[in-house]
């Protein structure tokens, strides 16, 4: 597996990211705080995808119940969590 | 001999792949000359894609005339995948398992040439190799021999092709993913398993490691004598959709008490999870124990195989929260299998499929 290259990004980097592969993915265009999976936007299938980028390209581990649908539902809430596990991950070290 | 590690059996040859010059028929296409299929080898064909061994063809040969002959002969539609080339024929075989997401170990190859099957074993040592004498009795060995056939045995290869235009459907397709999902037309189905179910809920016990959420196996005839048990329900999801039937694709064992449903096995084919059949069923499931005013509560074991499963249970609501509703579930006989509770609530149908379900409420 590569290294994770996005692990030093804040916020907005990790922001830009996602929109970048959901637009990639999805070959739609999604803004910052749209809801991924209302009606005629993403399957769940997806969320689980989501899940794996998350994890290799910003070098975090999602667990129990930070495995949440409601984390995954806007690119803002995802980079929330990215954020929040990098500091705890950090604390815990 | 190549073994299954989980029971120690002959491990089954889940596709085989036919050199055709003096293997599948005799002569050489393009020496000139009439190629004639021996009536033997014939039966062969068609009794292994009975059993629902899917197969396949690596020849070095004119692609479209070898093509053409064999559509003449009748027996082109028997064939998945087929390499008709010059290259090796030991990178054939390999793109045929790649692409079929197969071990090599699930893969043999019939040749008459000496040659042909060292460069196949060399480059590929999993894959067994058989010569053309071996191949009117292969349908004898225990290799090819699944202990029982199924139903979607018997269609495995239609469901496979169908899978190849679905990917090639998918490829084309430009929007979101739900839009994709919404053009297969998909239909789920859940239903009691009797009579011949019960044999598809064994393939798919066997078959399903990856999705296997609880990780505690039920054998077969465990799920045929809890199928007849008035407290539990064994339950086994079909899904159909344009390109055709992808059989059974997911079998849920239920205890159903008043307060609680207790959810001890779900298991889904590797083949569905990309149109989110573990969601759906979980989804229905809630809302059946809804209707029956139950809470839920799922075994679920971590394997390194089952992380999708653990995903989807929490996607779909379920968390270690405690709820006295808990008590009424006996302990788990594993210490490491895992409670998660579910207070359930009335759920749609997804926007993506159709489902027809029975009413266990």
């Amino acid at each position: 597996m590569t290294a994770p290259t996005h692990e030093s990004q804040g916020h907005r980097g990790i922001v830009t990211e996602l929109i970048t592969f959901l637009e990639s993915r999805t070959r739609a265009s999604w803004g910052e705080d749209v809801d991924l999976f209302a009606t005629g936007g993403l399957s769940s299938m997806f969320a689980m995808e989501l899940v794996v980028h998350l994890e290799r390209t910003h070098g975090v581990s999602i667990r129990g119940g930070d495995l949440r649908l409601d984390n995954f539902r806007t690119v803002r809430t995802m980079a929330d969590l990215v954020l929040r596990l990098r500091t705890d991950g950090a604390t815990d070290g | 001999m190549s073994t299954d590690p989980d029971n120690g059996r002959t491990a089954l040859v889940k596709c085989l792949v036919w050199d055709l010059d003096d293997t599948l028929w005799k002569g050489t296409l393009l020496e000139g000359g009439e190629v004639r299929v021996p009536d033997e080898v014939r039966q062969v064909v068609q009794e292994l894609d009975t059993r629902g061994v899917l197969q396949s063809v690596a020849s070095k040969n004119d692609h479209d005339l070898a093509w053409t002959r064999l559509e003449r002969l009748g027996l082109a539609e028997y064939f998945v995948l087929p390499r008709i080339g010059w290259g090796p024929k030991s990178e054939s075989v390999r793109a045929i398992a790649d692409r079929l997401d197969f071990a090599y170990g699930a893969v043999a190859f019939v040749d008459d040439q000496p040659a042909e099957r060292a460069e196949v074993a060399y480059g590929l040592p999993a894959v067994r190799c058989y010569t053309a004498e071996q191949a009117a009795s292969l349908p004898d060995l225990p290799e090819f021999r699944p202990e029982v056939v199924t139903v979607d045995a018997r269609r495995r290869r239609h469901m496979y092709q169908a899978g190849f235009e679905r990917e090639a459907a998918r490829s084309e397709f430009t929007g979101p993913d739900e839009g994709f999902l919404r053009s297969l037309d998909l239909v789920m189905g859940i239903g009691r398993a009797a009579g011949e179910e019960l044999s598809r809920v064994e393939e798919l016990t066997l078959r399903t490691s990856q999705m296997n959420a609880t990780g505690v196996h039920y054998s077969a005839s465990a799920l045929r004598s809890l199928a007849t048990d008035p407290a539990h329900e064994v339950l086994v999801t079909t899904l159909t959709d344009r390109f055709g039937p992808h059989g059974a694709v997911g079998v849920t064992l239920v205890r159903k008490d008043a307060a609680v449903w207790h959810l001890k096995l779900l298991a889904t084919s590797c083949r569905v999870v990309s149109f989110g059949v573990g969601a759906a069923i979980l989804d229905w499931l809630v809302d059946q124990a809804a209707r029956a005013g139950a809470h839920l509560v799922a075994d679920f074991r971590p394997t390194d195989r089952n992380r999708m499963m653990e995903i989807a249970y929490r996607f779909a609501g379920f968390t270690e929260e405690p709820c006295v509703c808990r008590d009424a579930v006996p302990r788990p006989s594993e210490a490491d299998v895992q409670r998660l509770h579910l207070v359930s609530e009335r759920r749609e149908t997804p926007v993506t499929m159709v489902v027809e379900a029975v009413d266990l409420a």
